[in-house]
C-alpha cells in the first residue's frame, strides 16, 4: 500500500481501522514533495512546519475525521502568516493579516496545509505559464502544461504531492487543469462557497472549488468549504447539505442533455471520441441522453472576457505600492510610485487584461461592451434555464484538447482565451460544473468531460459523476508517468 | 456691464457623515480621532481578498434623509464602483451609487432675510464611503496615510442649480444641516468635516437660458468660507468674462487665508471614473412597508416644531423660526424652558445674548459649551432676584469660557445680588449724601436724576444691588 | 472599432500603467484582436433583455450596525507596508 496513491476517503477508512497513522500520512506526503517537486514545480511556498501543525492538531484533539489530512491551497487564497503571492511579483512577499473563510473551515477540521500552489498570475491564464515564479509541469508529461489557472493545484494532486487541493475557477480555472491532469475538478454554484479571502480576479465569476483524485473526495471537501458566510454578501444562505449522501444513488432515468454546439470543429477528434464513449456508458447505466442546443458558446466567451477584464481592472487597482505589495525603487513622486510599481509588478498578461478592462469601461465604450455583455449574461442564463427544464445535467467536453506543450500558446492571447470555450459559460450563468477524467489520447494525455448542473444542484452532478467514475475505473487504468 | 447684469447660478453637493456606530462596509468604529490606523481592519484597508458588507443603518439613515427632504425613495437601488487612484482611497475605487440612488427628486424650502420663501430642488441623495486622510510631514517632506476615516458612511445630497446668491446657498446649507440634525442621522460637525460641501458656481447674462460654464469649489467646511468663496468666484468669473476671457470648467480649492480660489487638478488628467455596478454587493430593494415604517419613525421636523412653538409658547413667527433653524438651539431652548418654566426669557437669552456671542466668536450653535440645565438655572436666578440681568450677562460670558453651574459661578465671583433691605438702605443713604445736587434736581421734577442715583449705587456695589429695590428706596427717601 | 495609439496611451494612463514604446504596437494588436472577437456581443439576440449584475437574483443582504474587533492587529495591518512612519503609510509628498 502506497499512502500517496490513496484517496482521502480511503485514508479516512484506514485511519479509522488504525491501519495507518496521521504521522505516516504526513511523512509520506512530505517525502513525496521532496521527491517530485523539482520535476513538477507545483508549489510557490512549501510549508516547512507540517510536523508542528500535526502536533497542534493532536494536542487540540480535533474530532474531525479529516484531522491530519494534508491539503494544498491555491496561492490566491489568503492564509494568515503564510505568504499569499497570487504568483505575482506584485505580492512576492505579501503575508495576509487574516485567513480566508475557507481557511478557517479547513483549519477547524485540523487539516494540514502543505503549502501554496502555483497558478497563472492573479488567476489570469489557462496554462500556469503566466506565473511570475515558475512554470508548473504536467505530471503526465513534463513538457506539457498542467492547464490553468489552478495548474499548481491540479499538478500537485495528480503527482500525489497532496491528496487534494483548493483552487479557484473564474472561467474554467479548476475544471480545465483537472481535465489536463486526469483528476476531478469541481466548480460549485456561484455563492455556495464564500469568496472572502480569495484575492479577487472577477468578483461576479470567481468561485473556490476542489481538485481531488475522485468524486467522493470532491463531495467530502465540498462539505467542508460550502456554506453561508456573512462576510460575503454574494454567498447563498441555504440549508447545509451532506454531498456524500447522494453519491451512490442509481442514475436510471437521469436526463442528460448533450449540447451539439460543444462538439463542433474546434474540438479535437480524439476528445470527441472519448466523450462519445462517456455518452455510451451513461446510456448503459440507464440515463436518458439526448442531443440538445445551447447556442451561446461564442457569446459567452466574448462576454466572459469583457466582464472578467472589466472587474479585474477595478479589482487590481488596489495594488498601488502604498499599503502592501511591490513598490518600485524608481520614483520621485506619487505618480511614479503608482505607474512604475504597477508596470514593474504586474506581468504582461495581467497588464493586457487591465488595459482591456479599462478600455471597455471607459467613457464612450461602456454601452457597446460592458452593458451589452451584461445583457448577454441574461441571455446565457435564460438559455441554460431552458435546457434545465428538460435535463438534469448537461454534458460537454471540459476542454477542446488535451494539455499542450509548454510555450506553444502563451504568445497568442486570443488563442489562449479560446481554450476556455467549453467552461466559461458556466461561470457566466453561475452554475456548478465538474470535470471528470474519461480516458487518455494516443499520446497518453488525459481527457476530461464536464457535467453542468442547475444552480445548487451539486448533488445531481456529483451523483452522475460518481456513477460514471465507478464504471470507468480511470484511476485503476491510468497513472501519470512523469514523462520527460 | 456690471454685476447687476449677470445672474448667478449655484448648486451644492453636500457630503454628510452618517452617525452610525460602524463603517459602511465593515464593523470598525466611526468614532472621530484615535491613533492613526487603529479604527481599521483588513476590509477598510482594502487587503486583497476582502469584501464589503453593507451596514443596514446606512440605508435606513439615507432613506430618513430622503423622506425628510421630500424625496421619492427608490424601490430598486444598487451600489456602483467609482474608479480612480488616490492614496486616501485604498481600493482605488469608491463604492458609491451611480444611476440608481436611494432617493431622488426632493426639495427643501428656505426663507431669506427679506422673508421671501423659496424651494430648492434636490436631484438625489446617495450613499457612499468616505476616504482616509493624508497627513503632511513638513519635516521629512512626505505624506502619511491614515485610514481611520476610510469607509465612514456618507450621504451625498445633490441640489439642483436653483440658488441665485451666496445668501441662498448659505440658507440652503443651513436648512440641510438643520434637517439632518433633527432626524439625527449626522452630527453635522463642520469643523470635524462631518458636513462639507462642493459648491458649483456659474454666471450668465440675465435673460440667457443656457447655463454658463461652472467651476466647482471642493470640500468647503464653514458657512463663512462658502459665502466668501461664492462671492469671490462670482467676481472672478464676471471680471474674466468682462475682460473677454473664457471660464474653464475646473475644480477649485478655496484658500481661506488668502481669500482666493486655486485650480486643483492637473488638466492633463481628465477624469474618467469608469462607473460600473459593484459585483461584491447585491441589489437593494425596499418594500412599501419598510419605507412606511421609517416615515412613521421620523421625529418632529423644523417646520412642525416652528408651528408648535408659536402655538404652545406664544413666540412670534420670527422667534420660532430662528430657534428652530438649529436643532441644537431648539433643543437647548426646550430643555431650559422645561426646567425654568419661562419660555419667553429663555428665548430672549438665546436669540439676543447667546446669538450675539456665537457671532462674535464665530461659533456654530453646536459648539455652545454649556447645557440647557445651566441656562435654565441662569434664568431662574434672575427670576428669583438672586442676580440682576446685568450680572446674568457676565455669568453668560463666563458660561462660554468655563461652563459650570451659574450658582457656583456667582458664589465664586461674589456676584450675589444684594436684596437685604438694611444693606440697600445704607447704600441709598450714602449715595444721597454724596449727591445733593441730584437730589435737588429730582425734587425739581427732573426724573432723569433718579436714574443717575441708581447708577451710582450700582457702581458702588459693583452691580450687585437689586435694581428694583434701589429704585423704590430712592423714591421713598427723596419723597419723605 | 479601430484602437488608436492615442487611445491606448490614454487607457494606460487611466490604469496607471506605463507602456514602453515598443510594447504599444503589440498591445494595440492584441487589444484589437480581442475586441474584434468581443464584438460578437453586438450580434447577440439581446433586445429587451435586462442586464445581469451578479450571478444571483438576491436582494438586501445587510450587516447589523455593531462594532467588531478587527481580526488583525494594527501591526499586522501595517506589516506589508513598503514604507511606514508613525503608524501610517508613507508616500512622497502629495501637493493638494
Amino acid at each position: 500500500m502506497d499512502i500517496i496513491e490513496l484517496t482521502v476517503h480511503e485514508l479516512i477508512e484506514k485511519l479509522k481501522n488504525k491501519e495507518i497513522t496521521r504521522e505516516e500520512i504526513v511523512n509520506a506526503y512530505s517525502n513525496r514533495i521532496n521527491e517530485k517537486e523539482a520535476d513538477v514545480q507545483a508549489f510557490v511556498t512549501i510549508c516547512e512546519n507540517v510536523q508542528k501543525q500535526l502536533a497542534q492538531v493532536e494536542q487540540k484533539q480535533i474530532k474531525s475525521e479529516l484531522a491530519g489530512i494534508p491539503i494544498g491551497i491555491k496561492d490566491n487564497i489568503c492564509t494568515k502568516g503564510i505568504k499569499t503571492t497570487c504568483s505575482s511579483k506584485m505580492l512576492e512577499n505579501f503575508i495576509a493579516p487574516y485567513d480566508a473563510t475557507v481557511m478557517n473551515k479547513i483549519n477547524a477540521e485540523g487539516m494540514i496545509n502543505f503549502g501554496k500552489l502555483n497558478m497563472d498570475e492573479f488567476a489570469m491564464g489557462a496554462s500556469t505559464e503566466y506565473s511570475y515564479f515558475k512554470k508548473t509541469k504536467n505530471p503526465w508529461n513534463l513538457n506539457r502544461v498542467p492547464g490553468g489557472s489552478s495548474g499548481g493545484s491540479a499538478a500537485a494532486v495528480a503527482a500525489g504531492m497532496v491528496p487534494w487541493a483548493l483552487g479557484s475557477d473564474t472561467g474554467g480555472s479548476i475544471r480545465q487543469p483537472a481535465s489536463f491532469c486526469g483528476i476531478v475538478g469541481l466548480k460549485p454554484t456561484y455563492g455556495l462557497v464564500s469568496r472572502y479571502g480569495l484575492v479577487a480576479f472577477a468578483s461576479s465569476l470567481d468561485q473556490i472549488g476542489t481538485l481531488t483524485k475522485d468524486v467522493e473526495d470532491a463531495a467530502i471537501l465540498l462539505n467542508v468549504i460550502a456554506g453561508h458566510d456573512e462576510m460575503d454578501t454574494t454567498s447563498a444562505n441555504r440549508e447545509k447539505v451532506d454531498y456524500t449522501k447522494s453519491l451512490k444513488k442509481d442514475i436510471k432515468g437521469l436526463r442528460i442533455g448533450v449540447p451539439k454546439e460543444y462538439f463542433g470543429d474546434g474540438i479535437n477528434p480524439e476528445v470527441k471520441n472519448a466523450i462519445e464513449k462517456v455518452i455510451a456508458k451513461y446510456k448503459e447505466l440507464g440515463a436518458i441522453v439526448e442531443e440538445c442546443s445551447l447556442d451561446i458558446a461564442d457569446y459567452a466567451l466574448a462576454t466572459y472576457y469583457i466582464i472578467a477584464c472589466a472587474e479585474a481592472s477595478s479589482n487590481l487597482g488596489r495594488f498601488d505600492g502604498i499599503r502592501y505589495g511591490y513598490r518600485t525603487k524608481n520614483f520621485e513622486n506619487l505618480k511614479d510610485i503608482y505607474r512604475n510599481s504597477r508596470s514593474e509588478g504586474f506581468g504582461s498578461e495581467v497588464k493586457r487584461r487591465i488595459i482591456l478592462g479599462t478600455y471597455v469601461l471607459s467613457s464612450g465604450y461602456y454601452d457597446a461592451y460592458y452593458k451589452k455583455a451584461q445583457q448577454v449574461r441574461t441571455l446565457v442564463k435564460n438559455e441554460f434555464a431552458k435546457n434545465f427544464e428538460k435535463y438534469d445535467v448537461l454534458l460537454t467536453p471540459t476542454a477542446p484538447n488535451v494539455a499542450f506543450e509548454i510555450g506553444t500558446k502563451s504568445n497568442n492571447p486570443l488563442e489562449m482565451y479560446l481554450a476556455d470555450i467549453c467552461t466559461v459559460s458556466i461561470n457566466i450563468a453561475g452554475l456548478p460544473g465538474i470535470s471528470v477524467p474519461c480516458g487518455v489520447n494516443s499520446e497518453e494525455m488525459p481527457i476530461g468531460f464536464q457535467l453542468i448542473g442547475n444552480h445548487f444542484a451539486e448533488e445531481t452532478i456529483l451523483n452522475a459523476a460518481y456513477a460514471y467514475e465507478k464504471e470507468s475505473k480511470f484511476r485503476e487504468n491510468y497513472k501519470p508517468q512523469f514523462k520527460k | 456691464m456690471s454685476r447687476e447684469d449677470y445672474e448667478v447660478v449655484i448648486g451644492l453637493e453636500v457630503h454628510a457623515e452618517l452617525s452610525t456606530k460602524t463603517k459602511i462596509f465593515c464593523s470598525c468604529p466611526t468614532e472621530f480621532g484615535g491613533e492613526p490606523n487603529t479604527h481599521c481592519c483588513p476590509i477598510c484597508m482594502a487587503m486583497p481578498g476582502t469584501l464589503p458588507v453593507l451596514n443596514e443603518k446606512v440605508v435606513e439613515y439615507a432613506v430618513k434623509a430622503g423622506l425628510a427632504t421630500n424625496c421619492e425613495i427608490s424601490r430598486d437601488s444598487k451600489n456602483d464602483r467609482k474608479n480612480y487612484f488616490y492614496p486616501d482611497l485604498p481600493k482605488a475605487y469608491q463604492i458609491s451609487q451611480y444611476d440608481k440612488p436611494l432617493c431622488e427628486h426632493g426639495y427643501v424650502e428656505i426663507e431669506k432675510e427679506n422673508g421671501e420663501k423659496k424651494k430648492i430642488g434636490l436631484t438625489r441623495i446617495h450613499i457612499e464611503e468616505d476616504a482616509g486622510k493624508l497627513n503632511h510631514d513638513e519635516y521629512a517632506g512626505g505624506s502619511l496615510v491614515d485610514l481611520n476615516r476610510a469607509g465612514v458612511p456618507l450621504i451625498e445630497i445633490v441640489s439642483e442649480p436653483d440658488m441665485r446668491s451666496s445668501e441662498e446657498a448659505e440658507k440652503y446649507l443651513r436648512k440641510i444641516k438643520s434637517i439632518l440634525e433633527y432626524i439625527e442621522v449626522s452630527d453635522c460637525k463642520m469643523q470635524e468635516g462631518s458636513l462639507r460641501a462642493d459648491v458649483n458656481v456659474s454666471v450668465r447674462k440675465k435673460g440667457d437660458t443656457k447655463l454658463g460654464t461652472r467651476t466647482e469649489m471642493k470640500n468647503m467646511n464653514s458657512f463663512r468660507a462658502i459665502v466668501r468663496g461664492i462671492e469671490y468666484e462670482i467676481r472672478r468669473q464676471i471680471d474674466l468674462i468682462e475682460d473677454g476671457g473664457k471660464i474653464e470648467q475646473e475644480t477649485l480649492r478655496w484658500d481661506d487665508v488668502s481669500g482666493k480660489t486655486f485650480s486643483m487638478r492637473d488638466k492633463e488628467d481628465a477624469q474618467d471614473y469608469r462607473y460600473f455596478p459593484e459585483p461584491d454587493l447585491v441589489a437593494i430593494r425596499l418594500s412599501e412597508e419598510y419605507i412606511e415604517n421609517i416615515k412613521n419613525s421620523l421625529p418632529e421636523l423644523p417646520e412642525t416644531r416652528k408651528i408648535r412653538y408659536i402655538e404652545q409658547y406664544h413666540l412670534t413667527e420670527r422667534e420660532a423660526n430662528l430657534l428652530t433653524a438649529s436643532k441644537y438651539l431648539s433643543d437647548l431652548f426646550e430643555k431650559a424652558e422645561k426646567i425654568s418654566n419661562n419660555p419667553k426669557a429663555v428665548c430672549n437669552w438665546i436669540l439676543s445674548d447667546i446669538s450675539r456671542i456665537l457671532n462674535e466668536k464665530e461659533m456654530e450653535a453646536e459648539q455652545i459649551p454649556f447645557t440647557g440645565e445651566q441656562l435654565a438655572e441662569l434664568v431662574q436666578l434672575i427670576d428669583k432676584g438672586t442676580i440682576s440681568s446685568a450680572i446674568a450677562k457676565k455669568v453668560l460670558e463666563e458660561l462660554f469660557e468655563n461652563p459650570k453651574s451659574p450658582e457656583e459661578i456667582i458664589k465664586e465671583k461674589g456676584w450675589i445680588q444684594i436684596s437685604d433691605e438694611g444693606a440697600i438702605k445704607e447704600i441709598v443713604q450714602k449715595v444721597l449724601e454724596a449727591n445733593p445736587q441730584s437730589v435737588a434736581d429730582y425734587k425739581a421734577g427732573k426724573d432723569k436724576a433718579l436714574g443717575f442715583l441708581v447708577g451710582q449705587a450700582m457702581k458702588e456695589t459693583k452691580g450687585k444691588a437689586n435694581p428694583q429695590m434701589l429704585n423704590k428706596m430712592f423714591v421713598e427717601a427723596m419723597n419723605s | 472599432m479601430q484602437v488608436s495609439r492615442e487611445e491606448i496611451l490614454h487607457i494606460a494612463k487611466l490604469a496607471n500603467l506605463n507602456l514602453k514604446e515598443e510594447e504599444v504596437d503589440t498591445y494595440i494588436l492584441h487589444l484589437q484582436d480581442i475586441l474584434n472577437f468581443a464584438n460578437i456581443v453586438n450580434n447577440a439576440p439581446i433586445d429587451g433583455l435586462k442586464e445581469t449584475i451578479g450571478a444571483q437574483d438576491t436582494y438586501n443582504v445587510f450587516r447589523k450596525d455593531e462594532i467588531k474587533q478587527s481580526p488583525a492587529t494594527k501591526q499586522e495591518l501595517l506589516q506589508n507596508a513598503p514604507e511606514q512612519q508613525e503608524g501610517m503609510f508613507k508616500i512622497p509628498k502629495v501637493i493638494n
